[in-house]
């Protein structure tokens, strides 16, 4: 490997490191030190150690302790186990609005797909922010959505949504739609027409075609959409903290919380590992659903 | 799939589909030409918001700054996510392969917070006061991620034996990624530094934790005045923004479309 | 199928004074454990059109990456024109490569990607114009030269991959599976027109196929591989009907094979006692045959003469049922079964437009051959 070459590979490489991997050590070790040593403002600094018995030192001093406290705190109990609520139910309503969309858009004339899937990523490329804050003024009480209800008769007074979970799970399924749209319509496009039409040949109808052809082979697509939705909202702070109420308990929110209300970093940074342990398991399961699929694709 | 039988349902389901995702966009692009304050009551078209809010230095101040940390880290992460990408699909195998796929696949699923807390320690750390430049590095890091992966899955289809016959036919290799790998790769690159773009100019989580008392951005300013609630002024800055977004999108579709009809043979 | 050249006897490796222009060494090169070239040595002359021939895997399209220098070999060496080529980076070598896919540029017109290795060689900025046009009008290509590679069609393409490793006038030209990506007819078009353009440039080609038909066609010498090595190194006709092994035989062109002990008669000729109770076959061998070693008796299906009437005065005769007719327009394949139930193929001239069907299904026919029309392998 000649030296260009190597250049190629150390200046990407060093960034990430510099910018990744050591600010994670950090967390890592900020959750691990006492709180009472580190209560703000606490400075981390990168120590060199000259001896191993400095090393065992400085080991000995981490412990725990941050996490047992987490684990004695219901705060953090509550909130860990409802943001893994919100964010399986709002997976869940995503996939029920985004399917339709998505088999609608496969079975749509060829010549509209390309203007479809653009108008299916252009809110994607629309500030985040502003997207939740449109509902903002939809969902509140004078909004929008109230007063078209109480036009209609449905309802007598305001519905009162703003301000509750019910208005997070609208807006993380408003912001993720795309998410689970796009993978569902890839998987569902590739699809060989003649499937569904030898199906019906052998004596399917229209719907058990579906329900015995379709979906079965769009289920890549639906995992790996229910993944883009789910990873991603369990650690949303924009959204519960504009749409949901003080009762909203979700990990990003009580994080952010945490570090710029309370100013407790090292419990801050345990919850980061803890959200962290949490992610961990469906990042994993979603690469081995996509890796699985490039080796069947190949 | 089968077109042929493109049925009501289908039609039903695409209509309330992409209401729901334009509706209330465009309310609050509607909402932001209305001549009351109060944001939920129609009271007559004026675009008096769009002129108070051009004289709202704070919001003026904090655009500045966003696009200047826009521009800065989309640039640098365009190059750096460029070169992962490429050392990702041509170099084989080397000391901490596996290392560097993790840390280009982690910043993406990893959430806002955590990698604004992980870079804001980090900075505290190594002293480095907070502004700008810890911004610009902050976006550069987890945007030249998207562009790798942008850049990587254009170049997992191109054929390596254009570059091996560059290559036969005397070039270096640098010469044959300039002269020959580039202009293919060319429209992926654009689009990554178009995400990159976006996504800086988007960010809120991980701006809020790197940023300075100079360095406010306008995610930042927007975010602490919605807090307060529904403004019209926001309403106007928040169409701005969408029409914006909206004519760069387009426009750059329309025009890699016809790159692609030029180029369908780019095996 | 085999190309008859009308003038001068072109053999220079008959010649022991003429140097090879390309020499492999003892060349080996491995994949981590899987070994794609063993201890290969092989010498290609100057204006030879060298095949390289065989299945996919048999290292051939490796052999080819060495020369071009995309790949260092693990051991040995490569020689070009008297110098080891192993350590000279694929942009310095004398060596030109045709890719399979072409690989042209897509994002430049078919003038620019010709002028593509002459900007990047020590040739002067103002003769490259004269050089393009050369290779334009070599190619037919003059009315497409602004257009872009994929305004053109496949034919077209290929000329222009062509002209392009052409262009820089390389000592060697490499060519991988040139003919690969057209479809059947143009493919015959095309394999003449490379040896028209290969004869008036003097270029030496090294090509690399897996179709024998385009081996043969083509080539001055064929080289069989197979798993890393190189079983038979000859000219067309020598490989078709003296092939030194069973692989050789079966690979190239329709083959029936017989199984036996051998008989060495004062002659020179072999006794090949196939099957108890039947009449041995009479044969020759060019190899050192041993009396009573296991041998197999190799003979090709157009070698191989039916009739109703017992033939006299010829070597071979054997009786045989016929299975299976296959037509196939100029010729027909009768699928016959031999009085000891092996399978056996012969081959016929279809010479008048309507045949009376003189052979049909289950008919008792006489196979006969001369003691010269097949070949005894040792193996």
């Amino acid at each position: 490997m000649n030296l260009s070459r190597k250049l190629l590979i150390l200046v990407p490489y060093s960034w990430l490191v510099v910018l990744f991997l050591i600010p994670f050590g950090i967390v890592l070790k900020i959750s691990l030190s006492d709180i009472a040593l580190s209560i703000p403002p606490y400075t981390p600094k990168l120590e060199i150690f000259s001896s191993s018995a400095e090393w065992l030192q400085y080991f000995m001093a981490l412990d725990l302790e941050n996490f047992i406290f987490l684990s004695e705190d219901r705060l953090y109990y509550v909130a860990y186990l409802s943001s893994l609520k919100i964010a399986s139910i709002s997976t869940l309503i995503t996939l029920l609005i985004g399917y339709p969309i998505a088999y609608g858009m496969a079975k749509s004339p060829e010549h509209w797909r390309p203007t479809l899937i653009m108008m299916v990523i252009l809110p994607f490329w629309t500030s985040f922010l502003i997207r939740i804050y449109a509902w903002m003024g939809l969902l509140s009480n004078e909004g929008l959505l109230n007063q078209f209800l109480i036009w209609t008769g449905i309802i007598d007074g305001p519905l009162i949504i703003l301000n509750t979970n019910w208005a997070v799970y609208i807006g993380i399924v408003y912001a993720y739609l795309p998410f689970m749209i796009l993978p569902i319509y890839a998987s569902l496009e590739k699809m060989d027409v003649s499937l569904v039409e030898a199906a019906e040949d052998l004596g399917c109808s229209a719907t058990s075609a579906f329900w015995l052809i379709t979906a079965p082979l769009s289920k890549p697509g639906i995992i790996a959409g229910c993944f883009l939705v789910f990873i991603p909202a369990l650690g949303e702070f924009v959204i519960p903290s504009l749409l949901g109420g003080s009762d909203t308990m979700m990990i990003g929110k009580v994080l952010w919380e945490e570090f710029f209300s309370n100013r407790d970093w090292p419990v801050a940074s345990s919850v980061a590992i803890i959200l962290l342990l949490l992610l961990i398991i469906p990042i994993i399961l979603f690469q081995r659903n996509e890796h699985k699929q490039r080796e069947v694709e190949r | 799939m089968n077109q042929s039988r493109f049925s009501w349902f289908n039609a039903t389901s695409l209509t309330f589909g992409f209401a729901f995702l334009y509706l209330p966009m465009l309310i609050l692009v509607i909402y932001s030409f209305n001549e009351s304050r109060l944001v939920t009551v129609w009271a007559g078209f004026s675009t008096k918001w769009y002129g108070k809010l051009l004289q709202n230095d704070a919001f003026l101040d904090a655009a500045w700054v966003t696009l200047n940390v826009g521009i800065w880290s989309s640039t640098i992460a365009t190059v750096l996510g460029t070169m992962a990408a490429y050392v990702m699909v041509r170099s084989g195998r080397f000391l901490g392969r596996e290392l560097f796929s993790g840390m280009i696949y982690a910043p993406l699923v990893m959430p806002e917070v955590i990698t604004g807390l992980a870079l804001l320690l980090f900075f505290l750390a190594i002293g480095l006061d907070r502004g700008m430049v810890t911004i610009i590095l902050a976006h550069t890091t987890f945007s030249m991620c998207y562009v790798s992966v942008v850049v990587t899955s254009r170049l997992i289809t191109f054929d390596q034996s254009l570059e091996d016959a560059a290559l036969d036919l005397g070039c270096t290799p640098f010469d044959a990624f300039r002269s020959v790998t580039l202009p293919i790769i060319a429209p992926a690159v654009i689009s990554g530094w178009l995400l990159a773009f976006t996504l800086s100019l988007d960010d809120l989580v991980i701006a809020s934790f790197t940023s300075g008392p100079s360095s406010t951005t306008l995610p930042i300013k927007v975010y602490s005045a919605v807090r307060m609630g529904v403004s019209p002024e926001i309403n106007a800055l928040s169409t701005l923004m969408i029409g914006v977004v909206t004519a760069g999108v387009v426009a750059f579709s329309l025009a890699s479309r016809k790159i692609m009809i030029n180029r369908k043979s780019d095996f | 199928m085999i190309k008859q050249q009308a003038h001068t006897i072109f053999e220079p490796w008959l010649n022991p004074t003429e140097k090879p222009i390309i020499q492999f060494k003892n060349v080996t090169k491995r994949f981590g454990d899987y070994t794609a070239i063993e201890n290969l040595s092989l010498d290609i002359y100057s204006k030879e059109f060298f095949a390289l021939l065989g299945p996919s895997g048999c290292g051939k399209t490796t052999l080819m990456r060495l020369l071009a220098g995309f790949e260092a070999p693990s051991e040995g060496k490569i020689i070009l024109d008297n110098i080891d080529i192993v350590n000279v980076p694929p942009n310095m070598r004398e060596v030109n490569m045709m890719f399979q896919s072409y690989a042209l540029f897509p994002h430049l017109n078919v003038y620019d990607n010709i002028a593509f290795g002459l900007r990047r060689s020590t040739m002067n900025k103002a003769d490259i114009p004269d050089r393009v046009e050369e290779m334009l009008r070599l190619t037919q290509l003059v009315p497409l030269a602004k257009r872009k590679p994929h305004q053109i069609s496949g034919g077209q393409r290929q000329r222009v991959a062509l002209a392009r490793s052409l262009a820089k006038a390389p000592k060697l030209l490499l060519l991988d599976e040139p003919l690969g990506a057209l479809d059947k007819k143009l493919r015959h078009e095309t394999q003449f027109e490379l040896m028209d353009i290969q004869e008036k440039t003097g270029t030496t080609f090294v090509i690399v196929t897996h179709d024998q038909e385009e081996a043969m066609t083509v080539a001055s010498r064929v080289a069989v591989m197979d798993e890393g090595k190189i079983v038979q190194v000859a000219t067309p006709d020598r490989i078709y009907e003296t092939p030194n092994s069973i692989y050789v035989a079966d690979f190239i062109g329709d083959v029936n094979f017989i199984k036996g002990k051998s008989q060495i008669l004062e002659d020179n000729k072999i006794l090949v006692n196939w099957a108890e109770g039947q009449q041995p076959i009479i044969g020759t061998s060019e190899d050192r045959i041993d009396n009573g070693a296991d041998i197999t008796f190799a003979i090709r299906p157009e070698k191989v003469t039916i009739s109703f009437e017992e033939p006299l005065d010829i070597a071979n005769v054997f009786k045989g049922k016929i299975l299976d007719i296959a037509y196939l327009g100029n010729i027909s394949t009768y699928h016959l079964e031999l009085p000891t139930g092996q399978n056996f193929k012969a081959q016929a001239t279809n010479t008048h437009r309507i045949e009376r069907r003189t052979y049909t299904w289950n008919d008792e026919v006489w196979l006969s051959w001369t003691d010269t029309a097949g070949v005894i392998l040792s193996e």
